[in-house]
């Protein structure tokens, strides 16, 4: 049996652009939709599998504003079994605080129903990518943490876990209980099916009422880089003479060699 | 006082991540009248001192322990924060790469101070250091306040030229006991994937988005790849539909490339896609749609159905290659 622990966030999912507010203060989500951070999303996914076959809860941990509620129905969709909001007034914390406040709520959620086995995060968040609030909480709890992660297997006392690198993956065997940062990549998160979705609705979402101070991060303004503005040269869109345009700037560009 | 870069090595390894952040650490360094300062984790640390030399380092900390006989975030981390109490470096900063996140994020964890991580400026202030730091994966830029007695900083993995700066690279040897129970998360074995060119590495990178239309249509991206000694990459619309594997997933959450030639096909070019794909030096764009994102963003453009297209441009290269 497993208890395993995913804390996840609710970020914003722009288009072709992100836009700012007014007051430079926050990403303008006025015409945005929500979603569950991408790495975390396979997190969650990760962590069902594993208690698909070992047995065991998933507990699924947010901190957020109000409407984070939305993401942890969904979770509760694609087979999350319990779930905890931490309410913020929906302005962004920084990273210190984040992980202070989630330290606590494992405390409290520890102290309650057992240790956690295995605790989740995303490699980084989607929106404010800290790199850094699974190590804090890691470090506070006493735990080995290893970011970077694509593939896990439960071994009787450790972990085993596969890091990413170019061309290649590293090994670590790490001792239970442990924190791993989970990459997108690591599986193909399901869909919600119509029983997920029965059990989404049905969900009871306990709420922790946390706090922490403020730490060493104070947001002053988001701005957006400069963007290089490239003059599009349309090539022709009959096929053959596309074809012909597109292989003569392959050639220009010395990429027709063909050796890799 | 001192910056104190931490050398990234892969069993001696340095990878040019290091010398962007000894670079960028100079010009932070020069600014508040500081010294650069090095350390060097492991067996080879003495070995590398030469290289970090060569870009700034005017004295290479080296610290040997058999816990860091490989790279394990909680080993380094410990062993960083040991010489950070003992110098008292006004910064202590490396390059945003997976392993000097981690690293920094274990280091300000345990000196309870905040770390800002992906920083493309950084400039001492009247109340500490004046930060400008990348989100959503470089789409977007937060500058920040950063209050904290010793800075903790990644500097973004290739938003700047590593430049050479000779400098004496003494190396000075620091003696720390570092306990065994940090072995718990230092690397025990490796298996290599793909040998030679990745798609990280490509010089060409001929990709596919939702227009492809089904997992068979990549046949011919395939194709056009492996004449032009190139690879495979697509959208997350398509790793989502698992028409490919997310190791070919170019974006955010992918991985980032920076080829000669960039041929995008029926990609819509969303924020997330378009971080991974911006270091391509040439971008092509085959779509049906002249407004799509990538369009616009493309030095070329073919607005046609990426069916006719793709094999025809096939046949061209082929008539052309003999
Ligand atoms: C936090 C977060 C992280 C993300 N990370 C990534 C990431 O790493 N990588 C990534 O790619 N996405 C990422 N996304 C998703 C991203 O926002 C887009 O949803 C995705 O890139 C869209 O993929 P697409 O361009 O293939 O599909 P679409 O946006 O649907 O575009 C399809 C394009 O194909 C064109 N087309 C259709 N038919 C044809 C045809 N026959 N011939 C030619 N053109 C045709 C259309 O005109 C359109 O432009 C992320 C999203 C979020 C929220």
């Amino acid at each position: 049996m497993m208890r395993v622990l995913v804390c996840v966030k609710r970020v914003p999912a722009p288009g072709s652009r992100i836009n700012i507010t007014d007051d430079e203060q926050d990403v303008d989500t006025a015409h945005l939709g929500f979603t569950t951070s991408p790495h975390e999303e396979c997190a969650l996914e990760e962590a069902v599998q594993i208690v698909e076959r070992e047995g065991g809860e998933v507990v699924v941990l947010t901190v957020g504003p109000a409407e984070a509620e939305e993401q942890l129905r969904y979770a509760a969709s694609v087979g999350g079994t319990s779930f905890v909001l931490v309410p913020t007034d929906g302005t962004a914390l920084d990273p210190q605080r984040t992980a202070s406040i989630i330290t606590q709520a494992v405390n409290e959620s520890e102290s309650e129903g057992g240790q956690f086995d295995l605790i989740l995060f995303g490699n980084e968040s989607a929106d404010s990518a800290g790199f850094q609030v699974g190590v804090r909480v890691a470090h506070a709890l006493g735990r080995p943490m290893v970011n970077g992660i694509k593939g896990i297997e439960v071994g009787e006392s450790t972990f085993t876990a596969q890091r990413a690198i170019d061309g290649g993956l590293e090994v670590y065997e790490v001792p239970r209980p442990a924190v791993l940062g989970i990459l997108e990549g690591i599986n193909l998160p399901r869909y919600p099916t119509m029983k997920g979705r029965l059990a989404s609705r049905k969900a009871v979402i306990g709420e922790a009422p946390i706090d922490s101070d403020a730490g060493g991060l104070r947001r002053v303004r988001l701005h957006r880089p400069e963007e290089t503005v490239s003059q599009t040269i349309m090539l022709p869109t009959e096929a053959a003479a596309a074809a012909t345009a597109v292989v003569d700037l392959l050639e220009e560009l010395g990429v027709m060699g063909g050796e890799s | 006082m001192t910056v104190l870069v931490i050398a990234e090595h892969d069993r001696g390894e340095v990878p040019i991540a290091t010398f962007e952040a000894l670079t960028a650490a100079r010009t932070l360094a020069a600014s508040m009248d500081d010294t650069v300062e090095v350390v060097a984790l492991g067996d080879e640390s003495a070995q590398i001192a030469p290289d970090l030399a060569l870009h700034g380092a005017e004295v290479v900390h080296t610290i040997m322990s058999p816990v860091l006989s490989d790279y394990g975030p909680e080993a380094y981390a410990e062993a960083v924060v040991a010489l950070v109490n003992a110098i008292s470096p006004s910064a202590v900063v490396a390059s945003g790469t997976s392993r000097g996140n981690e690293v920094l994020a274990g280091v300000a964890a345990r000196l309870d101070v905040a770390f800002a991580a992906n920083v493309v400026a950084a400039e001492k202030s009247a109340g500490g250091f004046s930060v400008t730091r990348q989100q959503w994966g470089g789409s977007l830029l937060e500058d920040v306040d950063l209050d904290a007695r010793v800075a903790v900083l990644s500097f973004a993995h290739h938003s700047i030229e590593p430049t050479e700066a000779p400098a004496a690279g003494t190396v000075s040897t620091f003696n720390v006991d570092l306990p065994d129970e940090l072995a718990r998360t230092v690397i025990k074995d490796r298996t290599v994937t793909s040998a030679g060119v990745t798609l990280a590495t490509a010089p060409v990178v001929v990709s596919g988005g939702r227009g492809m239309g089904n997992a068979e249509a990549f046949a011919m991206l395939e194709e056009l790849a492996e004449l032009l000694g190139g690879r495979v990459g697509c959208s997350r619309a398509v790793t989502n539909n698992g028409w490919r594997n997310h190791s070919d997933q170019v974006g955010q959450t992918g991985t980032r490339i920076a080829p000669e030639v960039y041929l995008a096909c029926g990609i819509s070019g969303a924020t997330q896609h378009w971080v991974g794909a911006m270091g391509s030096k040439n971008v092509i764009a085959i779509n049906t749609d002249a407004e799509a994102n990538l369009v616009t963003k493309a030095g070329h453009a073919v607005i046609a159905d990426l069916h006719e297209i793709v094999p025809a441009i096939i046949e061209e290269v082929k008539k052309r290659q003999g």
